[in-house]
């Protein structure tokens, strides 16, 4: 009963399971784990009172046999989840000390099946971010640094404190949201695995919305094989959520295993990017290497609208969250800063509560949609997006059953590094794993490697609309291969 | 297409953002620079392409016309920076 906190979920549960130890006592380890690691600032608000009475409710519940699939395991769950009565504020000063009398409907099937909340966890600001950097509480640190450096590295955003609590095992897994990589590229940072579930598997309801087309929930977890334990819980359909897709959730865990021979996996010729570094490209085809020894057949496809999922997004994405972020007026809640009218205490109230990012995004969102550029711009993108999501259609009535690309373009970068002088710069990091939101598609990030620096890098796996089940078979080979990546504590 | 320090103005008070003259310069920039990385749409054959309205094929549902809850008037106003009687208060709208 030495470390507590390493364990994956589904060794946990076996734990719980012969009376190894208790709910109590694993969230009693996280918590002191948590304690000792402020310094990577993952949580921005720490629920231990909360904790430990769900932890002895779950054991109470196992002692009779009740035990429900997540009985006992703690996880910690992305400040953009409402959750009743615990301080949600998307890590935006302006939902400033934001107390939801409601309960997102993925932390309730959560909680309904018997996990037990650590606390919330830092994120960029509304989600908007590939560096956890944006957040009103302070960047997120990566528990991962380069070989003999003391350099505090990111740990990619948006779900940036997800990532970085469960690689830093300050909880068993993570909730998580993903928009244009939000889940994937920080999951690919810090050797954790991430998925992005197809649009409409997790519902969306009392989770604070950045552009609702693109937005999905997702577990960040240490294996594949927790990923599938934690969707299980989190997926299905839900009244609440007009977009939430009415197809029943499938055990997942039992994908884990299954033989992929015989899939056939799509290799895009154009994710091969000018200049993309050479153990990317190394780590890529490893990945195909060894999908092809598990009997899987590899061929070349073209997804020729790649180039223009980047630029379609920051048209389409910011649109929507200039339309989502219009309720932040200091009326119903939140910050509010005076004005000598309505309307500049609306306009003092946003300059203040928003930060730099957001305030960006939400005035390319408004420009894009006033008079006389709509068309021009959003209008367009909204053709561009049916374009990319037609690439993928293509491929996969040619019978690819999957796609295999990087994650990302590179591994973590150092806090303040990137996006200074051209926020540009910062949203090339998601090159990869956009498309998969413009098309709606499911995908996971699977940690297969390591670059020059000794850091994490991560292979993503694209699957067609409501076949996670795929990704987890394929993701569990990779997994197999590459082995499991822990960083050298230093905190 | 980019932007001039007027329009950064115009849409600036179109998103209800007060922006004073000295980040003008600054926001012009980033703005200009997010507009020429997506100029690059302008090349894409977009002839007879119907615009994306949903990413997965699923008809608009409607929920039924009935009352589902209610009663929860402190619920609503409990996180509003100012309240009274269950009503949210703003400054004077009309004279």
């Amino acid at each position: 009963m030495t470390d507590l906190t390493s364990m994956t979920i589904a060794e946990a549960k076996a734990g719980l399971a012969n009376k190894s130890f208790t709910a109590l006592e694993l969230t009693d380890a996280h918590l002191t784990a948590i304690e000792a690691a402020r310094v990577l600032n993952a949580y921005v608000l720490e629920t231990p009172d909360r904790a430990r009475e769900m932890a002895k409710a779950a054991d109470a519940k196992i002692a009779k046999g009740e035990g429900g699939p997540l009985a006992g395991i703690p996880l910690g769950i992305k400040d953009l989840f409402a959750t009743r009565d615990i301080r949600t504020t998307a890590c935006s000063k302006i939902l400033g000390n934001f107390i939801p009398p409601y309960e997102s409907t993925v932390t309730s099937q959560l909680w309904r099946d018997g996990a037990v909340l650590l606390g919330k966890l830092n994120n960029d600001e509304f989600a908007m971010g590939s560096s956890n950097e944006t957040s009103c509480f302070g960047p997120v640190i990566n528990p991962w640094r380069r070989e003999g450096s003391n350099t505090d590295l990111v740990p990619g955003g948006s779900s940036g404190g997800s990532a970085s609590a469960v690689a830093a095992l300050l909880c068993m897994g993570a909730t998580a949201t993903d928009t244009g990589g939000s889940i994937r590229q920080p999951a690919a940072f810090t050797a954790t695995v991430g998925v992005k579930p197809t649009y409409g598997r997790c519902s969306r309801w009392g989770i604070v919305a950045f552009a609702s087309s693109l937005d999905q929930a997702g577990p960040i977890a240490r294996s594949v094989r927790d990923a599938a334990i934690l969707m299980r819980s989190m997926a299905g359909h839900d009244p609440k959520d007009t977009t939430s897709a009415e197809i029943g959730v499938p055990d997942y865990e039992a994908a884990i295993g299954k033989s992929v021979k015989g899939m056939r996996i799509g290799i895009p010729k154009e994710y091969r990017l000018d200049g993309m570094p050479a153990e990317i490209e190394k780590l890529w085809s490893e990945g195909a290497a060894w999908l092809k020894a598990a009997g899987a057949e590899l061929v070349e496809i073209s997804l020729p609208h790649t180039k223009y999922a980047l630029p379609a997004y920051y048209i389409v994405a910011p649109a929507e969250a200039s339309s989502n972020l219009a309720r932040y007026d200091g009326v119903r809640y939140g910050l509010r800063m005076p004005g000598r009218s309505i309307g500049e205490m609306y306009e003092n109230t946003r300059a203040e509560g928003f930060g730099d990012e957001v305030r960006r995004r939400v005035m390319i969102g408004t420009y894009v949609l006033s008079a006389g550029y709509y068309d021009a711009y959003y209008l367009r993108a909204q053709k561009v997006r049916t374009l990319i999501k037609k690439d993928f259609e293509d491929c996969f009535a040619k019978g690819v059953n999957a796609i295999l690309t990087p994650a990302t373009p590179s591994a973590a970068f150092g806090v303040g590094e990137k996006g200074g002088a051209d926020p540009v710069e910062m949203y090339l990091n998601d090159i990869f794993t956009v498309t998969v939101n413009m098309a709606g598609l499911p995908g996971i990030a699977v940690p297969a490697g390591k670059d020059v620096q000794d850091l994490p890098l991560g292979l993503q796996l694209i699957g067609r609309p409501f076949d996670e089940e795929t990704l987890f078979s394929l993701g569990e080979v990779i997994e197999q291969a590459a082995g499991r990546f822990t960083p050298a504590k230093w905190w | 297409m980019s932007v001039d320090a007027t329009t950064v103005r115009r849409i600036a008070h179109l998103a209800r953002i007060a922006v004073s003259d000295a980040e003008v310069p600054h926001l012009q920039g980033e703005l200009n620079a997010i507009l020429a990385f997506v100029e690059q749409l302008s090349e894409v054959k977009i002839d007879g392409v119907e615009p994306m309205t949903s990413v997965t094929p699923m008809e608009m549902k409607k929920r039924a016309d009935v009352v589902k809850d209610g009663d929860i008037a402190d619920d609503i106003v409990r996180n509003a920076p100012d309240a009274q009687n269950h009503f949210f208060l703003v400054p004077k709208v009309v004279e």
